[in-house]
């Protein structure tokens, strides 16, 4: 292109990027999801993580948690559209490094392999109080809970002991302490 | 046992309970149930467009002249995605409208059925809301929801898709339950101690503007009138963006005419040396902000918006009021009035010196241009159309381009509700079919559509509309036979290319109309021009007025882009000092 003329303004600025963990308060209704994740994937944001299930039968309301990474400008926009939309009913936004809230994110690790390997495997995820869900001669199933760093490097070091197939949750959050987020 | 309804016999219940008197559509296959029962609901008129689209603008122009929700209705598959462009539009320039889409019934979605589309999700991104009825005794509340959706808070367009199924099936039906919350969410968030500090940072600013949006007209003429009150009690300068044109006199001299990109050079020079804004339901769009680092350094700014997704979007603001205007302003007039009765006094000396600098700015008289005995010039067509229309309270549509914003520029509005222009989307075509609503709204009323000769091409078809149902809009075409807009930036921006914006093989305006049945008038001479426009407001008919112009005017003042606010181009005459270079060259 022979010298750009054809943009309103350019932006110099290279603005830091965040992890946020966005916890919304929906009804669950079809569609929903669609809505809350368009708004991301409108402004090109990816989402590195999603969970999300009914918490309350009777009001039918469900939690999303997403986890993803952008400007503060460009979040904070997007959590207010959020609060705009009709079945929205509330929205939180924590910070990885946030002390005050628990993350926590679910794996199962399929291990395909002789027996020490599978017992080394096990011996490997102990921090992260495994469980062995199936066991057969060839092969394990071990269920962790861990944060999502923790469960990256397992998913890494666990390779060495014949790990085949890797499933994980996506972060979910929940506040330290009796308070419960408003 | 109370009666039984059927679906279709339900949305015109509940159109009843709205107090709906006009609906734009275009019947088809997934909602001809509803079209069925519209002969036993004598309160509803239904008026037939030529195009969806058509329907939308139309139900967006009788909703921004009327104040109340349009109200669409269109089929399945192509009416819903027809109908679009004018969602989108009215999602951005927030106005309220119900659009009820037929669709396909409901054990053939997902099916790829004949004229089946994902309605819901195509209009997820372009309405405040939308939903799919699955169950016919959902359908009653799902409508008032979305009258409700529609029209409180930042109003906006909503969606509701009823498969043709649900169209025949019976259930009782409920009336609207009165102020039910939108899980709690209410509009008014300020408290008096914001209200306080706006008082303070008005009595000890000597540099302030009050810069106002079309938030001041969706907010309904009180919060128009409560402006005035404001802005004579305080002797502030008043500028306003192209939305918000008519909540304050254009003719007033404390009004200092629109802002932003063609804006006049003392409202964008204001803008930039000011000491205090006060952001009146406006959004900082980036036709106004120009370039967004230099915008308006030395100012402390105030956002009042009802929309707290507007604060700090596209500029930081020291003081942000969450709220509907007209709530705000009384609440700021009482204080103001409890506090610094005297305020007008008080401050007239402190901002004197302000004063006189705008006086300077305005005898620069930014929106003058080069006149022509030969050519009728756009601009002067503009203004003999504001001369002999100022008297009659009229209602002006436009298309998208230069006529747009020299009709914005030099027709002075004196009331809210009268300026119907798309601003945030930018669509041609807008212009006609909304003359259309503003008519079907305002029968004995004046309704001007202020086009160009390529927008009005893109919904010519709705002529056949206005004839049809005798409404006598003036499409009032500025024939320069080019795209303007598109050729000005070419000459300014790219070397004089003008790559594809000449129309060659126009139709003629004139045979068209008369092909429409309705009258065509040209004008191509300033002499005759006068004389033609009374033709035209004397005929009680559709008319297409061919007002041939320069072919070649542009429109200033402009602000180039990469440019702050205190650096516009002026006319003809101040080119030749303040040629746009390098960087700044790149406008959209």
């Amino acid at each position: 292109m022979p010298n750009s003329k054809s943009a309103y303004s350019f932006s110099n600025k290279k603005e830091k990027f965040d992890t946020h963990i966005i916890v919304v308060w929906v009804d669950n209704e079809a569609g929903v999801l669609a809505r809350v994740v368009g708004l991301f994937s409108g402004r090109g944001y990816n989402i590195e993580s999603l969970a999300v299930a009914q918490v309350d039968e009777k009001l039918k309301i469900s939690r999303i948690t997403i986890v993803t990474t952008g400007t503060p400008q460009v979040v904070n926009q997007i959590k207010l559209q959020l609060r705009k939309l009709v079945p929205v009913h509330k929205v939180a936004d924590f910070k990885r490094e946030d002390k005050a809230v628990i993350f926590k994110e679910m794996a199962l690790f399929k291990i395909v392999g002789p027996n020490n390997k599978l017992e080394s495997a096990l011996k490997a995820c102990k921090k992260y109080n495994p469980v062995l869900l199936d066991k057969t001669k060839k092969s394990n199933v071990i269920q962790i809970t861990a944060l999502r760093r923790e469960i990256d490097k397992m998913s890494k070091d666990l390779k060495k002991f014949g790990l085949v197939s890797v499933s994980r949750t996506g972060a979910v959050a929940m506040t330290r302490g009796a308070d419960i987020f408003k | 046992m109370s009666k039984l309804y059927s679906g279709a016999e339900i949305v015109f219940k509940c159109m009843e309970d709205q107090n709906v008197d006009h609906i734009f559509g275009y019947p088809g296959g997934a909602v001809l149930p509803i079209y069925d029962e519209l002969q036993n609901f004598k309160s509803i008129k239904h008026v037939l467009v030529r195009h969806e689209q058509g329907a939308g603008h139309a139900a967006e122009g009788y909703a921004r002249s009327s104040g109340k929700p349009g109200v669409i209705l269109v089929t399945s598959g192509p009416g819903a995605t027809n109908v679009v462009t004018a969602l989108t539009d009215a999602y951005m320039d927030s106005i309220p409208l119900v659009c009820i889409s037929g669709q396909v019934p409901t054990h053939l979605i997902g099916t790829d059925a004949f004229q089946e589309c994902d309605t819901t999700g195509i209009t997820r991104p372009c309405t405040k809301h939308n939903w799919l009825v699955k169950d016919i005794n959902d359908l009653a509340s799902t409508i008032h929801k979305a009258f409700e959706v529609a029209t409180t808070g930042r109003p906006g367009p909503v969606l509701v898709d009823i498969p043709k199924d649900i169209q025949f099936q019976k259930t009782r039906y409920n009336k609207p339950k009165k102020e039910k919350k939108l899980n709690g969410k209410s509009h008014n968030h300020f408290n008096q101690n914001s209200i306080d500090e706006l008082i303070e940072l008005m009595s000890k600013s000597s540099k302030p503007i009050f810069y106002t949006g079309g938030g001041v007209i969706n907010s309904g003429p009180k919060a128009s009138e409560l402006l005035r009150e404001l802005v004579y009690a305080t002797g502030f300068p008043i500028t306003s963006t192209l939305q918000g044109l008519g909540s304050f006199p254009g003719d007033d001299n404390q009004f200092l005419g629109m802002l932003g990109m063609h804006g006049t050079y003392e409202a964008n020079n204001a803008m930039h040396d000011c000491d205090l804004m006060i952001n009146i339901g406006a959004r900082f769009d980036d036709r106004i902000t120009g370039k967004i680092d230099e915008f308006s350094p030395k100012s402390k700014k105030v956002h009042i918006d009802i929309d707290p997704s507007s604060i700090n979007k596209n500029v930081k603001v020291d003081l942000a009021i969450v709220g509907d205007v007209k709530t705000v302003l009384s609440s700021t007039l009482k204080s103001l009035k409890q506090k610094k009765s005297k305020f007008l006094k008080s401050n007239k000396q402190k901002t004197s010196k302000w004063w006189e600098k705008i006086q300077k700015w305005r005898s620069v008289r930014s929106l003058d241009y080069i006149g022509s005995e030969e050519t009728i010039k756009p601009q002067y067509a503009i203004e003999r159309l504001y001369e002999l229309t100022k008297d009659k309270d009229s209602y002006i549509t436009t298309e998208v381009g230069q006529h747009q914003m020299w009709a914005a520029q030099h027709y002075k509005f004196n009331k809210p509700n009268r300026w119907m222009t798309s601003g945030g989307l930018g669509t041609m075509g807008y212009g006609l079919p909304a003359a259309v609503g503003v008519q079907v709204a305002h029968p004995k009323k004046l309704v001007i559509d202020i086009a160009g000769e390529a927008s009005v091409l893109m919904t010519i078809q709705e002529m056949s509309t206005a004839v049809q149902y005798n409404l006598p809009i003036k499409i009032f075409i500025l024939n320069n036979q080019y795209m303007g807009m598109v050729r000005q930036w070419q000459e300014l921006l790219h070397d004089k290319n003008y790559s594809e914006s000449y129309t060659a093989a126009l139709p003629d305006f004139v045979k068209l109309a008369e092909a429409y049945n309705c009258v065509g008038i040209r004008a191509k001479t300033p002499e005759e021009l006068d004389d033609k426009i009374i033709q035209m407001l004397n005929t009680d008919r559709p008319v297409i007025f061919d007002c041939m112009v320069d072919k070649v005017e542009n429109c200033f003042p402009m602000i180039p882009s990469g440019k702050p606010h205190n650096q516009m181009i002026l006319g003809p005459k101040d080119q030749e000092s303040k040629k746009i270079t390098g960087k700044g060259k790149s406008l959209v």
